[in-house]
């Protein structure tokens, strides 16, 4: 099969580049995460692959052709802001949306808390249902493409599984799925990252390549505060978890020497490094 | 506390904090019965989505709002340093300037408030962006600045909301760095986060559903305080217990008993949450299933 969307662009408002010759493609069935902060340049990103912003250099191609009014039918997205009319009823923003696709609302597709809440005002939703809401207008003409910026931003974590598994669902019928995120964590969730810092793309491919078997060393003292200052006091990037410290990507024996150093007695243990662990070592290293 | 069996760790009610606090605006239950401790030297972390009721209560905590019940035990008010949701610098200062506003606010003799200030500006490594304007710093630098505002008078409670909400990893990192260093020198260190590894790193927990507290303890103790045991399995189960996680899917067994082709696993606090979560929801009679 062909590919959803590829895009070789840069974007620049006034002197500042929000995005920099990012190139990346999302192919059918496959869940790509854009990952990075806010102010990375994502939703900028996102905005191009909808054709909702022109590059300033470069192509968006969405189905193999440039981004128009045919393209965006075959597309689902979902913006941070949700897109729902708050003073509508649940039923009348997916009566809307199916409208826009020229398509019907088919009840038995909904899922059973969003059926029972049908008549109730968008506005008068949690936030967790409303952002399923949501997920059904964008789902219900079954998109190609499925955009999502920012899905799982301040949901508490059933909620969260509940909304990639709507987005895996996607997925496995054949849709591409391009998402968002700024929880490093939701990287385990994706088939392949794309993670921007600062406009570019610092790291790409699955989240098992972008770690390349990085490890910690995690140190359990019987005073943290000590071993916390001997470490940190080395200059070596400790980080508090519970009463235990956590040296990404460091040699165990620097550990070992700060803290014989500093005369504080630990037990240390080497363990993979997470995501977020491998993230801040790669975005370091290109800095320096 | 709900939707736990067995020990419940409330009366660990030392240090500063909240005792059966509720906070009702109007018919709106904002909070309900929340107890919470909040000691010396240590990081403790409230965990729960958007509107979970996060910041009420730490704004309880740092007496902005009164309880409608329950009592809140804080030291006098130039003892509490609060770092609200978005930043609370002002944009069109220097990061100098807002720091010196703060300084003088809590009322710093100039030669405090120098040393004071050259001393956070270093730590936070914002000394060569001293004299730029707050509004036109990075989102990781400037919650880097509004926590040192919040710290400038050395507060013995250090109250933060979200601090890390949106932040690039990196700045993530240097918070926490900020944050394990306060709680290294005896400060009292409360946190809301959305973030669940972030929680994690705290020494103790308060997880908050639609304003009332479904889990408290340590990382620990809260992903072992939901009844049953967690299994992985090979593929998808019609199963409301069941969910998805990093490509594979888990279930909650109350009783133990392991689906068919299931394997045991240790849970981690995200699953903890979840498992919290569907026990609270199974004892609500109208949202089960």
């Amino acid at each position: 099969m062909s590919q959803m969307a590829t895009m070789a662009v840069s974007r620049r408002f006034g002197a500042e580049y929000a995005v920099r010759e990012v190139a990346m493609a999302v192919e059918p069935g496959e869940v790509v995460g854009l990952l990075g902060a806010n102010g990375a340049g994502k939703t900028t990103l996102i905005r191009l692959a909808l054709g909702l912003l022109r590059p300033t250099a470069g192509t968006v191609t969405l189905f193999g052709s440039p981004p128009s009014r045919d393209t965006r039918r075959r597309l689902g997205y979902v913006p941070q802001s949700l897109g729902l009319y708050e003073d509508l009823t649940v039923a009348e923003n997916l009566a809307f949306a199916a409208r826009a696709f020229g398509h019907r609302v088919v009840a038995a597709r909904l899922d059973p808390e969003i059926r029972a809440s049908a008549r109730v005002l968008v506005r008068d939703l949690s936030l967790g249902l409303r952002r399923r809401v949501a997920f059904a207008a964008a789902l219900a003409h079954d998109p190609e493409l499925l955009v999502l910026d920012e899905p799982t931003s301040g949901v508490e974590p059933l909620a969260r599984a509940r909304l990639w598994e709507t987005v895996r669902a996607g997925a496995e019928r054949g849709a591409g799925v391009l998402a968002t995120t700024h929880h490093m964590s939701e990287a385990s969730e994706c088939d392949r990252l794309v993670v921007m810092v600062s406009g570019r793309v610092v790291a790409s491919g699955s989240a098992a390549a972008i770690m390349g078997g990085m490890q910690t060393v995690v140190v359990t003292a019987v005073r943290w505060e000590d071993a916390f200052a001997a470490l940190d006091d080395r200059g070596l990037p400790v980080a508090l978890v519970g009463r235990r410290l956590r040296i990404p990507d460091r040699p165990a024996a620097d550990v070992d020497a700060a803290l014989r150093g500093a005369e504080v007695e630990a037990r240390l243990e080497v363990v993979p490094a997470t995501f977020e662990e491998a993230f801040v070592a790669l975005a370091r290293q290109k800095v320096a | 506390m709900i939707a736990s069996r067995g020990r419940l760790p409330e009366d660990r009610t030392t240090g500063w904090g909240l005792d059966r606090v509720t906070v009702r605006f109007g018919r709106l239950t904002a909070l309900e019965r929340v107890s919470l401790g909040v000691g010396a030297g240590a990081v403790t972390a409230v965990i729960g989505a958007d509107a979970a009721g996060k910041t009420t209560l730490l704004r309880v905590l740092v007496g902005a709002v009164r309880p409608s019940e329950g009592r809140v035990r804080r030291p006098e008010k130039r003892q509490v340093g609060y770092m609200s949701a978005g930043s609370g610098t002002y944009g069109d200062l220097t990061v100098d300037e807002n720091l010196a506003f703060a300084a003088r606010a809590y009322g710093l003799s100039r030669g405090v408030a120098r040393s004071r200030i050259g001393e956070l500006l270093d730590r936070t490594d914002l000394m060569a962006a001293r004299r730029r304007l707050a509004g036109l710093l990075s989102g990781g630098m400037r919650q880097k600045l509004a926590l040192a505002v919040a710290i400038v008078h050395e507060p013995e409670l250090v109250v933060l909301d979200e601090p890390t909400t949106g932040v690039d990893p990196v700045s993530r990192a240097e918070l926490w760095r900020l944050i394990a260093e306060l709680a290294a020198a005896g400060t009292a260190v409360l946190m809301a986060t959305t973030y669940v590894d972030e929680a994690e790193r705290a020494g103790s927990v308060l997880v908050l559903l639609r304003g009332r507290p479904l889990a408290l303890g340590t990382p620990e103790e809260i992903r072992r305080a939901v009844p049953g045991e967690l299994y992985e399995l090979g593929g998808r189960i019609d199963d409301w217990r069941a969910w998805r996680r990093a490509g594979r899917w888990r279930v909650w067994s109350p009783d133990g008993r392991a689906p068919e082709g299931a394997r045991l696993i240790e849970p981690d606090l995200e699953d903890g949450l979840v498992m919290a979560q569907l026990a609270y929801e199974a004892s609500q009679p109208e949202v089960a299933a």
